[in-house]
């Protein structure tokens, strides 16, 4: 993998640790299955997995494009938190439960 | 060589977070260790260079996104010893599939290089010259990119008012201000002639109606309105 800096670190190290980040957030969707806010903060970590691996390859590369669609990600990511926490505070009030499992009102 | 240290200490300190997110028992716990991964994260972003990432990722996620969640988890009085039930019956499927998953990215990265050609494969070129990060952002940002900022602006409206929406609810028993009724009210107010000179005598108070009046009890309930007669 060519690096273009003097740095020991490599681009395969920020891969390396994208990936891992990518798989706990994977992970921690499978672990808790019932917690809807737990499962909105893996969605989260597996968002910064790639925004780090678009920052790497922009520093890298040394092309702009992935810092900036980096950005993008981060706008999306932001409002997706915002929209997802607001239908968990309605289902709770509904509710009074976050369970998923239990969330199939629109069940055929 | 301290760059390097200090990508492994901000890496592994990241990493570690992560896994205390998804494993904690505590909601409140996993709050403040995301947070504690976004700072580990924008760190690793100061590293590679992209440092008006970096603070963007402090401000916007452990500023706002981080402490929405931390608000959720602390509002909503959640049962959450009962959400933790079946934990450990997922986990074992959990490790498979992030197993393969893991197994398969390490083959990804193992077999793959840049193309000969990528140098001339740039669409924004890092401007030479003392051109800061913010600056030359900017510069992508506001022509190349304007319509998708303009969007990006544009989701992030919808999802406000979304928000709102979806949250916001009538009270009822609440008092409001309704402007309309404020200014259609006509013929409630009267001028009255007291009796000058009266001094301490009765009748030169207002007093309200007597009691068995059907009005005494309307009056009483719109008390909270004040200057109500």
């Amino acid at each position: 993998m060519g690096g273009t800096t003097e740095m020991e670190i490599g681009l395969g190290h920020y891969l390396v640790v994208s990936a891992i980040l990518l798989v706990l957030g994977i992970f921690g969707i499978f672990l808790n299955r019932k917690n809807v806010i737990i499962i909105l903060m893996s969605v989260e970590l597996i968002l910064l997995a790639v925004n780090l691996n678009f920052v790497a390859f922009s520093a890298w590369l040394n092309d702009l494009n992935g810092q900036i669609f980096a950005m993008f990600v981060l706008t999306v990511a932001a409002a997706e938190a915002a929209i997802g926490l607001a239908i968990l505070v309605i289902y709770f009030r509904n509710r009074g439960s976050i369970e998923v499992e239990e969330i199939s009102t629109l069940k055929g | 060589m301290i760059a390097a240290l200090a990508f492994y200490v901000f890496a592994f300190i990241l990493v570690a977070s992560a896994v205390m997110v998804v494993t904690a028992r505590n909601p409140v716990h996993s709050v403040l260790f995301l947070i504690l991964a976004f700072f580990n994260a924008s760190a690793l972003f100061l590293l590679a260079g992209a440092e008006f990432l970096a603070m963007i990722l402090v401000i916007v996620y452990v500023g706002a996104v981080a402490v929405l969640f931390l608000f959720v988890v602390m509002m909503l009085d959640i049962d959450f010893a009962r959400l933790r039930e079946g934990f450990q019956r997922y986990a074992p499927i959990g490790a498979i599939i992030g197993g393969i998953l893991f197994l398969e990215l390490l083959l990804v990265l193992a077999g793959w290089r840049f193309t000969d050609m990528a140098a001339d494969l740039r669409l924004a070129p890092v401007p030479n010259g003392p051109v800061s990060n913010t600056a030359a952002l900017g510069r992508l940002l506001y022509t190349d990119y304007v319509f998708l900022f303009q969007a990006s602006g544009l989701i992030l409206l919808v999802a406000m008012i979304g928000a709102i929406v979806l949250t916001h609810r009538e009270r009822v028993g609440t008092r409001r201000q309704v402007i309309a009724d404020q200014v259609s009210r006509s013929g409630s107010v009267v001028l009255t002639q007291v009796a000058i000179g009266a001094g301490i005598s009765p009748d030169s108070i207002l007093r309200p109606p007597p009691k068995d009046a059907p009005k005494a009890v309307e009056h009483h309930d719109a008390h909270g309105h004040g200057g109500h007669h």
